[in-house]
């Protein structure tokens, strides 16, 4: 089994991703620069954080258009996993893999800061370790991380069990006040309708290690491994 | 035939602009009683080079609708400009 941590030009978690799933787990890894375009040596991908192609025009409207992605669609269509965080979910978004866009935080503010995320759905690939309802805690470091989507989205997002992760308070209630940057409904994460895909703007590869503060996000890692190997498909 | 094109991309009625907001706060603050409303988008000039002007924006629509606005949040327009030959841009 063996992760790819895509870098486009301007990621910076993708050291972090590399660093957790290779030395903290223990699993093999390794860099997919963007311009490759052969994934068949991967079972699951990292698309990173950071600032991909500097941010310009639109987060991740750029990346979209690097040459990975045409293999990432197919990765995709195969069943593979694909974990987009932070600035990955907004390129996630932007290439259609995920529905609904990215705003600039209501705010006005970078939001760097520790959130309560609710567990909404323990049966994806991403999340099986969890429990049910378990509330987490993990950094969120953005500008862009207002989620948005048109309300008939939403409702089939939620419909579908596709909202997996979303801001709370410490007792697990999505309140306005623990909603960072204004995101629709407290999303702050969700997968395509296949299962196989997840976005989130929280970052888990910077929670996977107590010297860090917490290890709330290594789960998220250790579930997409778990998946692998037993080949649990989805059932939402 | 060299054209300008100038795409104008800008957040969808409804939907929250912070940026706007803000300027708006400030232009009230200074004494600007009879703003309404503001919102903030951005400019993308693009010089091509097409057969006549209806192919331009044909061309400029394309980007648009691919690449310059998000369809989700953003609404655009297009407009084009057939280049006088040696005129500065």
């Amino acid at each position: 089994m063996k992760f790819g941590v895509v870098v486009f030009p301007g990621s910076n978690c993708d050291s972090d991703a590399y660093h957790v799933l290779k030395d903290v787990i223990g699993v093999d890894c390794e860099y997919v620069w963007h311009e490759t375009r052969d994934l068949s040596d991967f079972q699951a991908l990292v698309l990173p954080g950071g600032f991909s192609y500097g941010d310009y025009l639109r987060c991740g409207a750029l990346a979209r258009f690097s040459p990975v992605m045409d293999s990432v669609y197919r990765f995709v269509d195969e069943g593979k996993l694909v974990i987009g965080i932070c600035n990955g979910f907004q390129i996630l978004l932007e290439a259609g893999l995920l529905p609904g866009a990215m705003l600039p935080n209501n705010v006005l503010e970078f939001r760097c800061q520790w959130v309560d995320l609710k567990v909404e759905n323990t049966k994806t690939p991403f999340t099986c370790l969890y429990e049910p309802g378990e509330v987490i805690r993990v950094p969120i470091a953005h500008h862009e991380g207002n989620y948005y989507a048109e309300p008939d989205v939403l409702d089939e997002l939620e419909r579908a069990g596709r909202v997996v992760l979303r801001y709370v308070d410490a007792s697990g209630n999505p309140t306005l006040e623990a909603n960072p940057n204004g995101a629709a409904r407290n999303i702050a994460g969700i997968t395509n309708e296949k299962g196989n895909v997840l976005g989130l703007m929280p970052h888990p590869e910077r929670c996977s290690e107590s010297i860090l503060g917490g290890r709330d996000g290594r789960r998220i890692f250790l579930s997409m491994i778990k998946s692998l190997e037993t080949g649990a498909s989805l059932s939402f | 035939m060299k054209f300008k094109g100038t795409v104008t991309v800008w957040l969808k009625e409804g939907i929250f602009d912070p940026q706007g907001a803000a300027v708006k706060g400030s232009l009230e603050a200074m004494g600007f009683k009879e703003v309404e409303k503001v919102r903030i988008g951005k400019n993308i000039v693009i010089s091509l080079e097409a057969e006549g002007a209806a192919e331009a924006k044909d061309l400029l629509e394309q980007m648009a609708r691919k690449l310059l606005a998000n369809p989700v949040t953003e609404a655009y327009r297009v407009h084009v400009e057939e280049e006088k030959a040696g005129a500065e841009r």
